[in-house]
């Protein structure tokens, strides 16, 4: 209806409509990129993304046991597993896994599991890390908050979360030494 | 116009700023129903909760400080320290439960008696606005204590977005500004929950705009036939909301100087340790009903699409309830299945309370069902087979002897009082 009105009007009017959308256009253009800077402002600043490295000794570890170290205001767990739980860890099917991913693919050392400690559902921090806790049906770790049980492996084999527990980058500086990040 | 005003200060203002016009015309001589029920007070005691959460929260303000090392003691100090502090702590934390369960019977009863239908649609759109900017404004308020329910709650909330595909992650880490809920994320917190009540207020005045051009439903949902079926707002609604005000202080102030902690959560007088979820994370008692939908669902893109869906899904209510009639009171067959719905509602609130276990997941399962069922399916089809009572001529009509049209009232309406 605006055309209809412009050719009735003539060759005048074509270009002030021309002119009314490109400024028009620039205007919403350059107001949406003017956004940008407000919204990365709310983005990790960089003395959050500094702290982004953490050193561990394993040394101390003895089979069985369990380690909570913080990386990036987030608990990871380091366990030093037992022959049977390897064991276990490998000889599940991955049919029997919602997220297939092999044991082997999962640590750098069969005995060193390391994973962020933060159930992949929504957040909270699953148990298993004490001696005293309960470690769920498949004996790996439960998170209480909405019933996700992980395996040996730290993978999710039954409730609401849809992946595994992640593996952070991380690398053996020496033979009892890992660095997170 | 300001004709109307006999005091020359308040004439001379007006004749420049006409504010004095505008309230003698929405809070003066607004003509409202005539047999509007104490169903109706809800509204305006939502709007006098939204002002005391304003001004007892500007005055804890001056004593917080948004910044994870010292959330909790500061929060500590105005219990113990600050005068009066643990009243206006109090005042607040509970006016947030009140102003929840305020405006949840001020829902309820725009259900019952369909305020929601034409032409009051954009009323209730505005209304839900309301409700969906409280619930932001509360969750981020619950945070600002720093405890251990602060935290997770913050945690788990935050992580409902992480179920949006591909872009979930980035979404959340920047909510946070970290990798995790840490003191970037308390400070915008901060700074967002003392934005949002103004927001609020700004709704809210919206809403009343789209009341005074709408007017007042009323329990009978037929339209006022001329002066003889309304009443001016001032004096016969101002004392009657002076009179439900008097009533709900005392409810409200019952729990202040009694029962403070009755809503709280005793996990949350601990500080918050980001190493160890409590035992049992539950929301406040405010957001169960949605919690529980959340949890019905055993995936996590699911879960957050239903729930966020049970909201959605109220902004269609006024064409999925396809009934003619308004009020509940004409509409037999509606009226119980109103009633289901608010059990319903009871029953998911009660599972969301629970763990997420045995019989409790099932029930919520069902309960969960039967909320969508009732706005997909029963609102739809009830109003299509329902045989609705007979509406009355008008609202002084059934307070008349003989039910009908009162003599000569269609003729000659009655002088305004």
């Amino acid at each position: 209806m605006a055309e209809a009105a412009t050719h009735a009007a003539g060759q005048g009017e074509t270009r002030r409509d021309f002119l009314l959308y490109a400024t028009t256009a620039v205007g919403t253009v350059g107001t949406a990129l003017a956004l940008w800077p407000f919204v990365h402002s709310m983005n990790p600043a960089a003395d959050v993304l500094a702290l982004s490295s953490t050193e561990v000794d394993l040394a101390p570890i003895a089979e069985g046991q369990s380690v909570t170290v913080t990386w990036r205001g987030k608990p990871v767990f380091i366990r030093h597993r037992t022959k049977e739980e390897i064991e276990k860890a490998r000889s599940v099917q991955d049919s029997a896994l919602p997220d297939p991913q092999k044991d082997e693919d999962r640590v750098k050392k069969p005995e060193w599991l390391v994973m962020i400690g933060v159930c992949t559902h929504l957040g909270c921090v699953p148990l298993g890390q004490k001696a005293s806790d309960p470690k769920g049906e498949f004996e790996g770790w439960f998170c209480p908050c909405h019933g996700s049980h992980y395996d040996t492996s730290g993978r999710i084999r039954k409730g609401p979360a849809p992946t595994n527990l992640p593996v952070p980058e991380y690398a053996f500086l020496t033979d009892t030494t890992i660095k997170i990040g | 116009m300001s004709g109307e005003f006999n005091n020359k200060t308040i004439k001379w203002v007006d004749d420049r700023l006409p504010i004095f016009t505008m309230l003698k015309h929405s809070a003066v001589d607004y003509p409202t129903p005539k047999n509007l029920s104490y169903w109706w007070n809800f509204g305006s005691l939502a709007g006098f909760v939204l002002v005391i959460m304003i001004l007892s929260g500007i005055f804890l303000a001056m004593n917080y400080t948004a910044n994870t090392s010292m959330a909790f003691e500061s929060v500590e100090r105005i219990m113990r320290d600050v005068n009066y502090g643990w009243l206006l702590r109090y005042l607040h934390a509970n006016g947030g439960s009140m102003f929840f369960i305020v405006v949840y019977i001020h829902m309820f009863r725009g259900m019952y008696y369909g305020s929601y239908k034409g032409p009051r649609e954009l009323l209730w759109w505005l209304g839900l606005l309301i409700m969906v900017a409280m619930m932001a404004t509360a969750f981020m308020g619950y945070v600002l204590p720093w405890g251990q329910m602060s935290f997770w709650g913050a945690t788990v909330i935050t992580n409902l977005f992480s179920a949006i595909p591909l872009v979930g992650d980035y979404i959340v880490t920047w909510l946070w500004g970290g990798f995790s809920v840490d003191n970037p994320t308390l400070n915008r917190f901060f700074a967002l929950h003392y934005l949002l009540p103004f927001v609020l207020f700004a709704l809210v005045f919206l809403h009343l705009v789209a009341l005074h051009a709408v007017k007042s439903n009323n329990p009978l949902g037929i339209d006022p036939k001329g002066p003889q079926d309304t009443i001016p707002f001032h004096p016969y609604f101002t004392i009657k909301d002076l009179y439900g005000m008097g009533v709900f202080m005392m409810v409200y102030l019952a729990f202040v100087f009694w029962a403070p902690d009755f809503f709280g959560e005793p996990d949350n007088y601990i500080p918050a340790n980001p190493m160890v979820t409590p035992a049992h994370i539950v929301p406040e008692w405010y957001f169960l009903p949605f919690y529980a939908i959340l949890r019905a669902v055993p995936d996590k893109l699911g879960g957050v699409i239903m729930m966020f869906g049970s909201i959605i899904v109220l902004f269609f209510l006024p064409w999925l309830d396809t009934s003619k009639v308004k009020s509940g009171r004409f509409r037999p067959l509606y009226k119980q299945f109103f009633w289901l719905f608010v059990i319903d509602c009871l029953v998911l609130g009660y599972i969301g309370a629970k763990p997420a276990e045995g019989a409790y997941v099932l029930i919520g399962q069902i309960a969960t069902a039967y909320y969508f069922f009732h706005f997909l399916v029963l609102l739809p089809l009830i109003g299509k087979i329902e045989k609705t009572k007979p509406l009355p001529h008008s609202i002084s009509a059934p307070v008349l002897k003989g039910g009908g049209i009162p003599a000569g009232a269609t003729a000659k309406p009655m002088e305004k009082a």
